[in-house]
């Protein structure tokens, strides 16, 4: 019998390397067949919208001859397909084209502007989750009271106003009324020679560098921007907080819990909330991956150079490289945020840990 | 129980809170240093910084500010030319070569010293590059074959360019003020060079620079560019190698920024000192604010509604003519275009040279109805107009729709993107279109190019003027707009544009409405800030705060 159980326990030591590489692979035909559609649909759509490229690049001034010899070079007079493969063979060896408009390689640009969004996305969704998930678990716990209500309007106007206004108003009450915030883009232009940002992390650059001026500067000029993507975020994760919690609350280890005699901190904090994090954790990923593709509105008001911009700019200006490689992050980021919140499921979930 | 909970919401919003105010408690006044022009102005229109390959409206502010022409115009009489890098220059009695003296002991910005053969070679890489600006110089007769010996340096301080044809000086010369003329620093430029492939449709084995070109910098203008970041910024600095007297400021910095509102808010609170994007309602409310400060400019650029003529109904000439009558002028030019354009219905922008100064139309619906019914539709017909969807023109399409339809036409409006509805335009396939043309070069002919001029109207045509685009047979304007180019007599040659736009006004499908103005919301401290004639000669170098 014991000779058998350990013939069994080496037999499953064996085995699971052989699930991991199975697991891989099937993570990584599902990968690739995502980054494919993702392409393929990003790509046709670019190549049907009725907008000349070479328009894009040329102007409406350049003479005939010129016109012809940007379309070959940029092999437009091929079949669609063949562009189509083309692309993808050149992005499998990491060559995503160069941007028209820029006239960089796409992946330079989007090093280039991918952090001013990721800084203000992440600083959004703290914002946001810090105060969305408290408020939200105010409103389930008072439910039905004036605090819940105000809860309530507060996701309301968050969901409804949109964002354009709102943050005019705020730049018009903050920033020129009271001077509390700086205003626009990321950094004052009096630190613009004296500051070399190396991560493009501002916030974090400044910090690492030890210059506190540009620190503080830095701060003002994200903060309002922050806030107001914190505030349409916090809008989302107290309204689900709340449903989550609502539910949390009426399960039966709540009341087993009460006879206890815990406190009802306790409860609701220790053991409530710990069972909503584990849904929330995807309702704050998917609102922070929502953040990282670039608030476009946000950025334009703020004259942040961001993804969302560079994109959108792209995009009217059918500069389909810069477009597909914007694409091909946003995606990446996609997955990668899905899959971090699959391992935070792990660690907060110990029922979804391998048995 | 609940007590605990609400003194740990309390500590919690108090900790939100400071969070909040911590860096932003105190409010600051950070004004602008001192030696630093901040101009806000939508500059994602770059593309490369280029003077050989750049042809976008800021690009021409950029190069004309940090390059060095043979010649610029001149801003008190802008149908002249005065030198700039050129002392004196003269035209050989054929009228073919023309030689440029140039001044002596002048500098780069790297310091190398400026010879005509920087110039030569200048005018070498813009032909064989032959990029979107290049027709401005390829219209002389210079090929890549014959370039260099027809853009060529006789001694270092000489510089001789032959034409094809004995064209008015006045052309010749005021297209030598285009930035594609720009002189660059040859020893500089040719330390970047890349090796290229030749091919069929590229001969050199060498780029000219160009890729180090579009970021880079060989200049020596009063400034110098510094950097170029790509829908960010563009910095300028002051060259202290300049030939001239020196700029004011230090440095100017453009920064890029879209809307309108957030450009006055950034001027109104001093974090900008130029605002270059502001709509009619922001550029009047920074014209009331006593800090601040107003200037705007009239731009050869005219905007104008065209009548395919593919389109039987639009083809009728007495409905060209209705629909002259048919635009609502006066209200446009009160409400839509106040302080961006003022009402001018020749295809001349005002300034250039035999630009006519005549506005015969005004609304008039009766006579328009006349018109139609002469031409067989009393009771109207129904056409569509492309409309990209931004201001002022969807404003003007849809009063154009509403006065179109007191005389029985209805008027179908199909919004669209900029690129869409140009892509739709350049494919002769809309009805009309809204749209407007701003000067290539500061001369007359690049107007009555595009107007007047359409050498083949079949769907083949190579050059797309807008006479072709909407499909505007005129063999015998085209002939006129050409002779324009030999009469050398520059009163004559002005009278004969005159005769050009009276032709257009009366009879060509172009509904010419308005000539865009520029303008500007100034700090009060800026001063000697001026707008020119034209994008490239909006000069800051004279600029300074006080």
């Amino acid at each position: 019998m014991s000779l058998s159980a350990t013939e069994r326990e080496n037999g499953r030591r064996r085995a699971r390397p052989r699930k991991i590489i199975a697991a891989a692979l099937q993570f990584f035909v599902v990968v690739a067949t995502t980054y494919l559609g993702l392409l393929a649909v990003t790509f046709f759509i670019g190549r049907v919208i009725p907008i000349d490229p070479v328009l894009a690049v040329l102007g409406d001034r350049a003479p005939a001859h010129v016109v012809e010899r940007t379309r070959e070079a940029m092999g437009l007079n091929l079949p669609l397909y063949q562009q189509f493969f083309i692309y993808v063979r050149q992005a499998l060896s990491g060559d995503f084209g160069t941007s028209v408009l820029t006239t960089n390689p796409v992946m330079t640009d989007i090093r280039r502007v991918f952090p001013a969004t990721i800084e203000l996305a992440t600083l959004g969704t703290l914002i946001g989750a810090l105060i969305g998930v408290p408020l939200g678990v105010l409103a389930a716990v008072r439910r039905g009271s004036l605090a819940d209500q105000i809860v309530r309007i507060i996701g309301l106007i968050g969901y409804s106003v949109p964002i354009f206004w709102l943050a005019l108003l705020a730049l018009l009450v903050f920033y020129a009324r009271l001077r509390w915030v700086a205003y626009p883009g990321r950094i004052d232009i009096v630190y613009e020679y004296s500051f070399t940002p190396i991560t493009g992390f501002y916030l974090f650059d400044a910090l690492w560098q030890g210059q506190w001026d540009v620190f503080r500067d830095v701060f003002r000029h994200i903060i309002l921007p922050a806030s107001l993507l914190g505030y349409f975020s916090l809008a989302y994760i107290s309204r689900m907080t709340r449903s989550f919690m609502l539910n949390e609350l009426q399960q039966e280890y709540i009341v087993a819990a009460r006879a206890k005699g815990l406190s009802e901190a306790r409860i609701i904090w220790g053991h409530a909330l710990r069972n909503a994090a584990v849904p929330l954790v995807t309702v704050i990923a998917l609102s922070y991956a929502g953040l990282l593709e670039g608030s476009v509105l946000t950025e334009t008001v703020f004259a942040w150079p961001g993804l969302g911009l560079y994109i959108t700019n792209s995009l009217q200006n059918a500069d389909m490289n810069a477009v597909l490689g914007g694409t091909i992050v946003i995606g990446s980021v996609f997955i990668g945020i899905n899959l971090l919140s699959d391992l935070l499921y792990r660690t907060l979930d110990p029922r979804t840990r391998a048995r | 129980m609940m007590h605990k909970l609400q003194g740990r919401f309390r500590l919690l919003t108090a900790s939100a809170a400071m969070a909040l105010a911590m860096g932003v408690a105190q409010p600051s006044f950070a004004d602008t240093p001192k030696d630093t022009l901040v101009q806000a102005w939508a500059i994602d229109d770059i593309i490369t910084m280029d003077p050989g390959e750049a042809f976008e409206i800021s690009t021409a502010e950029m190069t004309s500010n940090t390059y060095s022409l043979l010649v610029r115009l001149d801003l008190n009489d802008t149908s002249k030319v005065v030198g700039d890098l050129a002392e004196s220059w003269e035209v050989s009695d054929d009228g073919l070569t023309y030689t440029f003296k140039l001044k002596p002991g002048m500098k780069f910005a790297s310091g190398n010293p400026i010879t005509a053969e920087d110039v030569a070679y200048s005018f070498e890489r813009a032909v064989k590059l032959d990029k979107s600006p290049a027709f401005i110089l390829t219209q002389f007769g210079l090929t890549g074959d014959n370039v260099t010996e027809k853009a060529k340096a006789a001694d270092d301080e000489t510089f001789v360019f032959t034409v094809d044809q004995p064209y008015a000086p006045s052309f010749v010369l005021n297209c030598l003020t285009a930035t594609v003329a720009s002189v660059v620093d040859k020893k500089l430029v040719l330390e970047h060079v890349k090796s290229a492939e030749p091919s069929d449709t590229y001969k050199y084995d060498n780029d000219f620079g160009n890729e180090w070109l579009k970021t880079g910098y060989a200049g020596s203008g009063p400034f110098k560019l510094r950097e170029w970041r790509a829908n960010e910024a563009v910095v300028l600095e002051r060259n202290d190698n300049y030939y001239g007297e020196q700029a004011k400021l230090a440095r100017v910095i453009y920064r890029h920024m879209k809307e309108s509102s957030g450009q006055r808010l950034a001027l109104e609170a001093g974090d900008v000192d130029v605002a270059r994007n502001l709509e009619p309602g922001d550029y009047e409310a920074v014209s009331k604010n006593s800090d601040l400060s107003t200037t705007s400019a009239a731009k050869g650029t005219v905007y104008y509604i065209s009548l395919n003529q593919k389109n039987e109904d639009l083809a009728k000439p007495e409905v060209r003519e209705a629909f002259k009558y048919l635009v609502d002028y006066d209200a446009i030019g009160a409400t839509l275009i106040k302080a961006i354009g003022e009402i001018h219905q020749t295809f001349l922008p005002k300034g250039v040279l035999g630009a006519l100064d005549e506005n015969p139309y005004k609304l008039d619906v009766a006579k328009a109805k006349e018109l139609l019914a002469k031409a067989g539709y009393p009771d109207g017909f129904s056409v569509t107009m492309d409309v990209r969807n931004t201001q002022p023109v969807t404003g003007i399409a849809e009063s154009f729709q509403q006065t179109l339809g007191q005389a029985g036409v209805k008027l179908e409006i199909i919004p669209g993107d900029g690129k869409q509805t140009l892509t739709k335009y350049r494919a002769r396939n809309h009805d009309m279109y809204i749209g407007q043309w701003g000067m290539d070069y500061f001369d007359p002919n690049s107007n009555a190019e595009t107007f007047t001029s359409n050498p083949d109207n079949s769907d083949e045509g190579k050059v797309k003027t807008l006479a072709w685009r909407n499909a505007w047979d005129v063999p015998e304007l085209t002939q006129k707009t050409k002779d324009a180019l030999l009469e050398r007599d520059s009163a004559k040659r002005a009278e004969i544009y005159r005769g050009l736009q009276k032709t257009v006004l009366e009879d060509s499908p172009f509904v010419i409405i308005f000539q865009q103005t520029e303008v500007a919301g100034l700090r009060g401290n800026v001063k000697d800030y001026k707008l020119g004639p034209s994008f490239d000669t909006n000069y800051v170098w004279n600029v300074s705060k006080e």
